[in-house]
């Protein structure tokens, strides 16, 4: 029988992918000399299993590279080898490159051989370059390495946990390839055998003492129970050339007894004159492979769309038991339905608040699948950002915050193209040369902002530049002048501003590059999704850009209030006391505005009536309730005629077929089919402070 | 108008033979408007945008909304807007009953949404022929016609056609 394996291909390419992300962001954070063990171990990982894949579908290029990188890795993780800054970035060219290549052979178009020939070479002269140099420093500052090397063999403990044979590793032969290294000895301890008659087949249960003679190097035995390190327990300590004493003793008490996991520490080495020869080829050759990297987010590879979720069994199994607990109560309902008398009434409540916390579980778990935090949309910013300013001589401080941000995984795969787009435009156009800031009184570097969070249903995400604001005369002379808009229009700000989403619109006048063209692109995607993209610009003091996506399922617990003879929904969470004060209590200001000393801090009042323009039934502070409530760390008051019951509402968005109102997050439907309102608290306080909000919705003129 | 037979009102076709003849004369050069009525003035929009027509039910109004938003309403588990189509024109306003009827359209823009229109009957469908299709006269800076794409002769009644995604656009609903 012949198996295709293309048919594996696209789970190969999604893990390779993924690993090559992973390889990225931890090389991102390595920091040259003083480099954490655990992400070496993590890269090389990575490379590894990229390498075996690779080779297991015949794509030679990348396996080929692959072990090159796998073997200087190894010298790095072994501390025979410097991790220089150099060092770091020729990895990260080359995450690039096998980025490129990966997306090459997938889409089946011809691979960049000239720029792989290239990082190839510069690879394998690092490894010859520092080779050399490793034997002398070894012997000049590498102590540590000498002091393991420097014994006379090796007392290993070892213990599979039961499972190790599921993952596919088999004790005997790493037993086997531990006794080519030196003269061996090993000792079964199998206490934990059990009878016969209670032996799993498939289950581990032996232990073993084992004893290496021999100078050997520490990394060489490691290295054979590197796959399972995981999956066993496992000490290894030196055997002293004289001493030959009870064994488990020792291995137990012993504090030279040193764990595998922690055991790569690398010694810090002086940066030698290695820096001259891998740094000669380097310069031009960068800007070619960040833009493969930036190219993978920038919408050009865009068929990643259509991916898939990896789950854990865990997760799996505990939905496979709320969908039992579901089930249950569904059978325990409808058994209550077939003779149903007045008297089952309370095991009807009963079964219905179950049904409910079913629902709920059902719906956190299932929505938990779903959503992944936002930072592996940030992931790319810092190689994107890092090289443009390169290429501009511009200076630029990134900050990224709310990465844990959690976004559907729908939307993620969607927004990391336009959001890289932003953030290029950002650099590219927005912020000014050093020279331009610090001759217009900025601190020479600019700082770029990219925020997300959740608001009222929304992912909202801000990209920030401290830049020099849009250019309202060239943005609209360009509109006229392609044709958008006649020369005579008069626009407010504000709307010339938003010019620049039209399809067509593009500033790119000599200087600017490819990016602009882009902001029709960027729009499209999110509505696409939903969602608006805004514009918000003060010349010379920079711009704003703000993508509003609604989450796809948004599920809230709402406390229903009523108000002049309307009803609306309030989200639980902004909820923190309800009061009942007095007209009283209350002190003016200019004669309007109402504020409420709650604990020592004043708080507006905000009657729900009056910025909605409704005819109150309740007008007498002492009559109704006060809410407090909290948006954007702001305290209100917000005065309504009471409170109703509290339910779990699914909000629906107002603009998918009206529009955004201010001051509502939008609707939902109740039980017996009507529609209620669903209030967005920041949105209130925006109103209260600006009537003219309001006016938005009222007809143009 | 083509040489059909002319039936103002599908409940007229009684037997399955007018059926037939009525259903082969349409043929793919015209388009089918159901029409419909505002005080004294016929209308119609394109019967491929109708969704539903439906009786009145208590709406939910919007705060800060204009007037001719009458508010909105689940409609088959979406929200929709019910525009309150004599308010929008600036006609004398009728009490809401439950006999007062919706049309539920859909309407391209940016993004396709389903808006409700409140109107008072609604009489039939006709097939209307391009050919016969007149443009709407300019009334002056008084009355907009933008939102009219044509003039139709039926009976001796005139038919407005209206192009509703014009009219109903998020801008014009406002």
């Amino acid at each position: 029988m012949v198996i295709d394996i293309s048919q594996f291909h696209d789970v190969f390419f999604e893990e390779s992918f993924e690993g090559l992300d992973i390889m990225q962001s931890e090389l991102l954070e390595l920091k040259p000399g003083a480099a954490d063990p655990d992400s070496i171990n993590i890269i090389f990982r990575a490379v590894h299993s990229l390498k075996g894949g690779a080779g297991t579908f015949g794509f030679t290029a990348i396996s080929e590279l692959t072990g090159i990188l796998e073997s200087m890795l190894n010298d790095m993780r072994n501390g025979q080898k410097d991790i220089t800054a150099e060092a770091v970035e020729l990895l990260l060219e080359s995450v690039g490159l096998l980025r490129g290549m990966l997306t090459a052979i997938k889409h089946k178009a011809p691979a960049d051989d000239v720029l792989r020939a290239d990082i190839q070479n510069r690879l394998t002269l690092m490894m010859a370059a520092e080779t050399d140099d490793v034997l002398e420093s070894d012997n000049l500052n590498d102590d540590s390495s000498a002091a393991t090397q420097a014994v006379g063999g090796w007392e290993i403990y070892f213990k599979p946990h039961p499972h190790l044979f599921q993952t596919g590793n088999d004790p005997v032969r790493m037993l086997r390839e531990l006794a080519t290294l030196g003269e061996f000895s090993s000792e079964v301890l199998d206490e934990k055998l059990p009878p016969f008659s209670d032996l799993e087949p498939e289950d581990s249960y032996l232990a073993w003492q084992l004893t290496l003679k021999g100078d050997i190097p520490k990394e060489e035995v490691l290295e054979i129970f590197e796959w399972v390190d995981e999956d066993c327990d496992f000490t290894i300590q030196a055997l002293a050339v004289e001493v030959s004493e009870p064994v488990e003793e020792s291995m137990l008490d012993e504090p030279e007894v040193t764990e595998l996991t922690s055991e790569a520490e690398l010694p810090e080495q002086t940066v030698s004159n290695d820096e001259a020869v891998a740094d000669a080829p380097l310069p031009e050759l960068s800007l070619q492979t960040v833009d493969t990297v930036a190219d993978g987010t920038n919408g050009k590879t865009a068929p990643t769309a259509s991916s898939s979720i990896r789950l854990g069994p865990d997760k799996v199994n505990s939905l496979m038991d709320l969908v039992g607990e579901l089930v249950i109560t569904q059978s325990m309902l409808s058994q209550l339905a077939d003779n149903f008398s007045p008297e089952m009434l309370p095991d009807l409540i009963d079964g219905l608040a179950q049904l409910e916390r079913n629902t709920r579980d059902m719906q956190e778990g299932i929505s938990g699948i779903r959503m992944l935090p936002i930072h592996t949309a940030f992931n790319h910013f810092p190689t994107l950002i890092k090289d443009l300013a390169d290429k501009t001589g511009k200076k630029v401080e990134l900050r990224l915050t709310g990465e844990q941000t959690e976004v559907d995984k729908s939307i993620m795969d969607k927004i990391g193209a336009p959001l890289a787009l932003l953030v290029r435009n950002a650099l590219d156009h927005g912020l000014e040369t050093p020279n331009v800031r610090l001759a217009s009184g900025k601190s020479e570097t600019g700082s770029l902002e990219v925020k997300a969070f959740h608001q009222g249903g929304n992912l909202i995400i801000e990209v920030h530049d401290d830049g020099a604001g849009l250019d309202e005369q060239k943005i609209f002379s360009k509109a006229v002048e392609k044709g958008l808009l006649s020369a005579n229009v008069e626009l407010s700000v504000d709307k010339i501003h938003k010019l620049i989403f039209l399809p067509g619109f593009s500033t790119d006048d000599v200087l600017a590059d490819e990016s602009e063209h882009g902001m029709d692109v960027v729009r499209n995607n999110i509505e696409s999704l939903n969602g608006v993209i805004d514009v918000q610009s003060t010349k010379g003091e920079g711009t704003t850009f703000t993508i509003c996506v609604p989450l796809p399922f948004a599920i809230i617990d709402g406390q229903t209030v009523s108000v002049a003879n309307e009803k609306y929904i309030l989200p639980l969470v902004s909820i923190i006391e309800t009061l009942e004060i007095n007209e009283t209590d209350i002190k003016h200001v200019t004669g309007k505005g109402e504020l409420y000393t709650l604990r020592d801090k004043y708080i507006p009042i905000i009657r729900l009536y009056d910025v909605f323009n409704l005819k109150p039934v309740i007008s007498d502070l002492a009559d109704g309730l006060v809410v407090v409530v909290e948006a954007r760390g702001q305290q209100i008051g917000l005065f309504i005629d009471d409170l109703l019951g509290q339910q779990q509402v699914v909000i629906k968005r107002l603009e998918d077929n009206y529009r955004k109102v201010q001051g509502l997050s939008g609707a939902t439907v109740l039980g017996d089919g009507s529609v209620t309102l669903i209030l967005d608290v920041a949105g209130l306080l925006a109103l209260y402070r600006d009537p003219s909000l309001a006016m938005h919705n009222e007809r143009a003129a | 108008m083509s040489g059909q037979p002319k039936v103002s009102n599908l409940d007229d076709l009684q037997t399955e033979n007018e059926c037939f003849e009525y259903f082969a004369a349409v043929d793919n050069d015209t388009e089918q408007y159901l029409h419909f009525t505002l005080a004294d003035e016929d209308y119609a929009v394109e019967i491929l945008r109708v969704q539903e027509i439906k009786g009145w039910k208590p709406v939910t109004s919007i705060p800060n909304s204009p007037e001719h938003i009458c508010g909105v309403v689940n409609f088959r588990s979406k929200i929709v807007p019910i525009v309150d189509l004599r308010r929008y024109f600036e006609m004398p306003i009728k009490e809401y009953h439950p006999e007062t009827i919706v049309i539920v359209l859909r309407v391209e823009g940016v993004s396709e949404r389903t808006v409700g229109i409140v109107v008072d009957s609604v009489l039939g469908t006709h097939n209307v022929a391009p050919s016969s299709i007149k443009l709407s006269p300019d009334l002056g800076d008084g009355i907009n016609t933008a939102f009219i794409s044509g003039l139709v002769a039926v009976d001796d009644r005139m038919m407005m056609l209206l192009d509703i995604d014009r009219l109903l656009s998020i801008e014009a609903l406002g």
